[in-house]
């Protein structure tokens, strides 16, 4: 719809975000679809941030996760009995509704960003542990005895053999591991505003539509990019599974 | 945050009223399932109906196409890649964007229920074709079976187990996320969940139950059906 005349013109629907670029009559006033004022005139004070925040979150969540699958993956690994009870825990932990969960926290945690990466952590266990140990069970018994018989301590077998064969597995389980985290984070703003999330659930209350398309966009383009960035970071340091498939 | 505040939750709104929470909170979400039955329904009903939709488009495009794909051995790019990037778009985003093209309704969550499903069944329905044995496309062929003929009566007798593993999965993600669709009015379970501030703690953990329930029944819905096929 193009409105010719002031007359016609209705009142802005949220005179706020105009801002000079957009003016009364602009895309912004008219709250278009998408307006491409609105994201320029607002990448630094909301999306920038936010994008960051995002990261930052994704990045303890996964951290933090990783280390503790590791080590519950490198238990269970030596000792059999530990697979059963912290698979059943971290699955439990996977059904949750991420809606449902990150509301059953606040009463303990607050509205902070612990309840976020609490939640964020949970969800990742399931993922990394299954993943780590996979790729531990993997690697081939023979090749587990060559390196006894060389001498290797069992310290020397599980950082010079088994940790680089399991790398790849182990690779997959964090690039699902941090796409998935990013896309429960967009649910965490509805506890906490922080992250892409915040402007997403702000612009649904506001019914500015330029808001939530744009920052659903940048989410989307944030999480193809780190799972692109995984594949090439994944095949970067795993030469040996493409000189294998080379042969 | 200046400009930003505009219309932005403030406190005591919506979400900032949380009731606090006792271990009795967990009897009281029992009680509160049998206090309502008739909301407690029509969310069920809700919920699966809209998940039922999503189901019902992705199934009809994403397992022809992925047996007619696996039949030719062609597009294994597409198909696996395309697995990886469906998994990779965070469900609220797609809604959001969704919601700016269809406006509010159910149609752009159950657009992102599809977008989500699809490719989950497209990859395994795919891999489960493209995967048949040779040999056995080998014998049927020299038995004089046409090709449709060997696309129905072999590849896809045998590639049935992989083709329902992949709607199993789809299934639990859409009933999953279909929650979401309580963000932006679209029913459902989510609906609960979401509206703490009617409902209390009580009933977000009593949708949440009922939600974990679906899981199972989705689950193993597909699996009994997948086996009575094979």
């Amino acid at each position: 719809m193009i409105f010719t005349s002031a007359a016609s013109a209705p009142p802005p629907v949220i005179p706020n975000y105009g801002g000079p670029q957009g003016g009364a009559h602009g895309c912004i006033a008219q709250n278009g679809t998408f307006c491409w004022d609105w994201v320029k005139g607002h990448w630094g004070d909301i999306l920038q941030p936010r994008l960051l925040e995002h990261l930052e979150m994704t990045a303890i969540a996964v951290g933090i996760g990783f280390a503790i699958a590791f080590l519950a993956a490198l238990l269970a690994h030596r000792k059999h009995w530990f697979e059963g009870p912290f698979g059943a825990f971290s699955a439990f932990l996977y059904t949750i509704p991420s809606l449902a969960l990150f509301q059953l926290l606040v009463p303990f945690t607050g509205l902070t960003m612990l309840t976020i990466e609490i939640g964020l952590v949970g969800y990742t266990l399931l993922i990394l542990f299954r993943n780590i140990l996979a790729g531990l069970h993997g690697v081939p018994e023979d090749v587990l005895e060559a390196a006894r018989g060389m001498g290797l301590t069992r310290r020397q077998v599980l950082f010079r053999v088994e940790l680089p064969l399991a790398f790849p597995a182990i690779s997959a389980g964090v690039r699902i591991a941090v796409v998935t985290t990013i896309s429960l984070a967009t649910v965490a703003a509805y506890i906490t505003p922080l992250g892409l999330g915040q402007p997403i659930f702000n612009g649904l209350q506001t019914d500015f539509t330029t808001e939530f398309v744009a920052t659903g966009a940048l989410a989307v383009a944030l999480a193809l990019a780190a799972d692109t960035a995984l594949v090439a970071l994944q095949w970067a340091f795993t030469p040996w599974v493409r000189a294998r498939r080379a042969t | 945050m200046g400009i930003h505040t505009v219309g932005a939750r403030s406190e005591g709104d919506v979400i900032l009223g949380y009731d606090s929470f006792r271990p009795s909170t967990f009897v009281d979400a029992f009680r509160f399932m049998y206090d309502n039955p008739s909301l407690m329904w029509t969310k069920i009903v809700e919920h699966l109906a809209i998940s039922g939709e999503a189901m019902g488009i992705a199934l009809l495009i994403a397992i022809p196409l992925g047996i007619w794909l696996g039949h030719l051995h062609r597009g294994s790019f597409l198909a696996i890649n395309l697995a990886n990037i469906g998994r990779a778009l965070p469900s609220l985003a797609v809604i959001a964007i969704g919601l700016g093209v269809f406006g509010i309704g159910t149609t752009n969550v159950v657009f992102a229920l599809v977008i989500l499903a699809f490719p989950l069944m497209l990859t395994n329905a795919y891999v489960g074709v493209d995967g048949v044995d040779p040999d056995a496309i080998e014998a049927a062929r020299g038995m004089g079976m046409r090709p449709h003929q060997i696309v129905l009566k072999i590849e896809l007798p045998l590639a049935l187990p992989l083709i329902f593993a992949g709607i199993k999965t789809a299934a639990v993600y859409v009933v999953a996320t279909a929650t979401l669709g309580g963000v932006v009015g679209g029913g459902g379970l989510g609906d609960i969940i979401v509206n703490q501030a009617s409902y209390f703690l009580k009933g977000v953990i009593a949708a949440s139950i009922r939600l974990g329930s679906r899981f199972n029944i989705c689950g193993s819905m597909s699996t009994k059906t997948g086996t009575a096929l094979s």
